[in-house]
């Protein structure tokens, strides 16, 4: 009898671990397809990706808007890290103040585009007062001016069944969000700080353009960029980790 | 192997005579867990500090701008163990949040704060308060039934850690989340701003880290062996175990 017991105990640990496992696989295909399942879900530490930005996306339904401040909490020092490129297509570039740059649009749009800064200055701007916070831990405020992405989004005609949008800069960097993220309000492409131009800034400002994404960290707001891709899946991106940050140990998303 | 399974068979089916251990199934798993957690969050947490071991109050702080407090430590930038460290700090968040909860809604079901933890009356009278701090100064050795149940000390330290200290490295560290704040601001407003919050994460840490540091000074005074072996089988000895 004494053997019995423990038996039953197996068989019932058995079974329950059988349909917690299963539950765990329906919970993450759920999670997928209402894209509460961050790219980085795998590996050691997946569990803990999974359970932030699910949990955040959930909080944030609604289109929550990350705080502004007023023109008098703008800082004095605004720090950079992070350099400009130093290859010759980039140094050419900056030589010929970003003339002949172009910002490419393409993925899942109606209309694949080619814009050109002047293109880009001329859509409805959008001016905001936002923290810039550094995984670091500095923080500094100041005043971004650009065009809304969600205003390129629809410009381009992006297919709203497409679930993220890949940024490719000069550089190595590249990184992604999610469409709900691309489609927030306070999620811009800015070209100006403080009332200035990034081309007449040092570059490592993000000349001649940068995303501001305001509900994220710093390391999120890519600069230098060239490219913009809408995607139905980052699984066939890179190596399908949505971002070089994972790459070199951060993760993807930098809600925190 | 024969010899040990007779015994242990014949212990299970005396059950009656079995006292209650020291510590509860749930108060031991959690302790654990959290004690693995917490190691985790806190070597994470210096390496993501040395990014930065420069403390500010308000919104906004970084180099070239009045610091609140520079810690004796090296700007260590280029540590490859920042990014995973940072995975690690999160997934040890949620490691603690999830023990945590299921600690304090046990403790609060089956009444273990107000049993063992909340301070009894007769014991927070001047005397007694005197009488535990002056044993506790002399590094006088706890008997094994003054082991057996929580003393003032023990009870304020753990209902800080419990329900104060614990949870403010919850709000303050949420409070640094650009995410979270969207959703909630007042909770990093009411802290002074971001900076503040990384301030107030970093002081309540230090604090935490310190209470381990005592916690586990006091456990080798009391007697290490016992008291581990009563917090990982809940009995301090085999006698410990059986009624005499």
């Amino acid at each position: 009898m004494s053997i019995e017991i423990p038996r039953r105990k197996i068989l019932r640990a058995g079974l329950a671990s059988v349909a917690g496992a299963s539950g765990l696989a329906a919970a993450a295909k759920i999670a997928d397809r209402y894209g509460l399942l961050a790219p980085d879900h795998g590996g050691i530490f997946g569990a803990g990706e999974v359970l932030t930005y699910g949990a955040q996306r959930l909080l944030m339904f609604h289109h929550s808007m990350a705080r502004e401040f007023n023109r008098a909490q703008i800082s004095k020092v605004t720090r950079i890290n992070h350099r400009y490129p130093d290859d010759d297509d980039s140094l050419r570039l900056l030589k010929g103040d970003f003339a002949d740059w172009r910002l490419r649009v393409d993925g899942l749009v109606s209309h694949p585009t080619f814009f050109s800064l002047d293109e880009i200055k001329r859509m409805p701007l959008r001016s905001q007062i936002t923290m810039l916070a550094c995984e670091e831990g500095w923080s500094y405020i100041a005043e971004w001016t650009g065009v809304s992405l969600s205003y390129l989004m629809n410009l381009v005609g992006a297919d709203p069944k497409a679930k993220w949008v890949v940024f490719y800069p000069l550089d190595d960097f590249w990184g992604s969000i999610d469409m709900a993220e691309a489609l927030h309000p306070q999620t811009l492409l800015a070209y100006r700080m403080n009332g200035e131009d990034l081309t007449d800034l040092i570059p490592a400002y993000g000349a001649p353009l940068r995303l501001r994404i305001p509900r994220q960290l710093g390391y999120k707001n890519l600069k230098y960029l060239v490219r913009i891709s809408v995607v139905e899946s980052l699984r066939i991106v890179g190596d399908g980790n949505g971002s070089a940050a994972p790459d070199i140990g951060y993760s993807w998303y930098a809600g925190i | 192997m024969a010899g040990n399974i007779v015994p242990s068979s014949l212990a299970r089916n005396n059950l009656r005579v079995q006292r209650p251990p020291r510590h509860s199934a749930v108060v031991r798993l959690t302790h654990w867990v959290h004690a693995v957690a917490f190691v985790a969050l806190v070597l994470s947490g210096v390496g993501i500090l040395l990014a930065h071991p420069r403390m500010y109050w308000g919104e906004t702080g970084t180099v070239g701008v009045a610091s609140l407090f520079d810690l004796p430590l090296p700007f260590v930038l280029d540590l490859p163990l920042r990014g995973p460290g940072r995975y690690l700090h999160f997934l040890s968040a949620w490691v603690c949040l999830f023990s945590g909860l299921l600690y304090v809604v046990w403790g609060l079901y089956r009444q273990h704060f107000r049993k063992n933890i909340l301070p009894k009356r007769a014991n927070l009278r001047l005397g007694p308060i005197v009488n535990v701090v002056w044993n506790h100064l002399r590094f006088k050795r706890p008997t094994d039934d003054e082991a057996n149940v929580y003393n003032i000390l023990q009870q304020f330290s753990y209902l800080a850690v419990v329900f104060v200290l614990m949870p403010f490295m919850f709000i303050t560290g949420l409070a640094m989340s650009p995410a979270i704040t969207s959703v909630f601001p007042v909770l990093v407003t009411m802290l002074g701003g971001h900076q503040s919050a990384r301030t107030l994460h970093f002081l309540a840490a230090s604090s935490l880290v310190i209470f381990l540091l005592v916690h586990v000074g006091m456990v080798i005074l009391a007697g290490f062996t016992k008291r581990v072996r009563a917090m990982i089988t809940g009995y301090s000895s085999r006698a410990a175990k059986e009624l005499s």
